[in-house]
């Protein structure tokens, strides 16, 4: 428990939430990372510009945070070039089929009471669990 | 321009809360996930924070006309629970799982300009557009309707 940071997990989270509903009171759009990016890849006349903006804004955001509070943002990844190649595929693969990501479907449409985001979110929370502790505790640390 | 600029703001204010939250480091996200081992609950908070927001906002704005922007709000109205909802998730879990990221931080960790986060994101991408193909060569026809996110 030596990492836990609850409150500023709470604050982003809280961040996010008001981010949706921005994107939500001005556009009119769930904010969806996968949806958003998807609209990229198969674009529809005057539904481009604002996608790539948003995107753009999430890059731009971690510069904004680091500006703002003097901090450094700490991002470990211990996975290999195989591993993130194959977690990448499987995670743009999944997010498409499935229609949505943890922003789309685990805020947004929890926030919305949307059941099939809630056995979305339980999906993907299941079996990243269950990859977690297979990596972890039965291959040993394999990654 | 309006329509732009919140959409920039939108992206800014996320990526801020991405940052801010911890669920831009992928070892701290496994830490969330190594439900079994030394379990750090941080980021339920994001998820607990982020849904509270949106559920008081949602029914307020969803309640209005029109967006301020655009004609119409462009919400899912998709009810059914799929096999592909539920299969693609799962999928989507297990890379999210051996990695530690999820497309919101994908997106976000290319601000810090590393190989590994640019692997991830194109392969990502990668992923989105084999999807797409299989999709399309398959036949099989969803209707298209608003994504879920």
């Amino acid at each position: 428990m030596e990492n836990f940071t609850p409150v500023a997990s709470l604050l982003g989270g809280m961040l996010i939430g008001i981010a949706a509903l921005v994107l939500l009171a001005f556009n009119g759009h769930i904010a969806g990372v996968t949806g958003v990016a998807r609209g990229v890849l198969t674009p529809k006349q005057n539904d481009t510009l604002w996608r790539v903006v948003f995107l753009l804004g999430l890059v731009v955001g971690p510069f904004v945070f680091q500006a703002v509070s003097g901090e450094t943002i700490v991002s470990t990844i211990t996975s290999s070039t195989l591993t993130l190649v194959i977690g990448g595929l499987l995670v743009g693969f999944g997010t498409s089929m499935g229609n949505g990501c943890t922003s789309g479907h685990g805020i947004c449409g929890l926030g919305r009471v949307s059941k099939r985001s809630l056995a979305a979110t339980g999906a993907f929370m299941a079996t990243a669990i269950v990859t977690v502790y297979m990596m972890r505790h039965v291959l040993g640390g394999a990654s | 321009m309006k329509a732009l600029a919140s959409a920039a703001v939108s992206g800014i204010l996320f990526g801020v809360g991405l940052a801010l939250s911890g669920m831009l480091n992928p070892a701290k996200v496994i830490g969330f996930l190594d439900f079994f081992g030394n379990w750090d609950p941080s980021l339920a908070f994001v998820m607990g924070g982020g849904v509270v927001v949106a559920f008081v906002g949602f029914s307020r704005i969803t309640r209005r006309e029109q967006p301020v922007c655009e004609a119409s709000f462009n919400i899912p109205q998709q009810k059914d629970i799929t096999p592909n909802l539920i299969i693609g998730s799962g999928i989507f879990g297990i890379g999210w799982g051996l990695v530690g990221l999820c497309p919101g931080p994908a997106f976000s960790s290319l601000s810090f300009g590393r190989w590994e986060s640019m692997v991830f994101f194109a392969a990502l991408i990668a992923g989105m557009v084999i999807y797409r193909f299989t999709y399309n060569i398959s036949g099989f026809k969803l209707p298209r309707v608003a994504e879920d996110g």
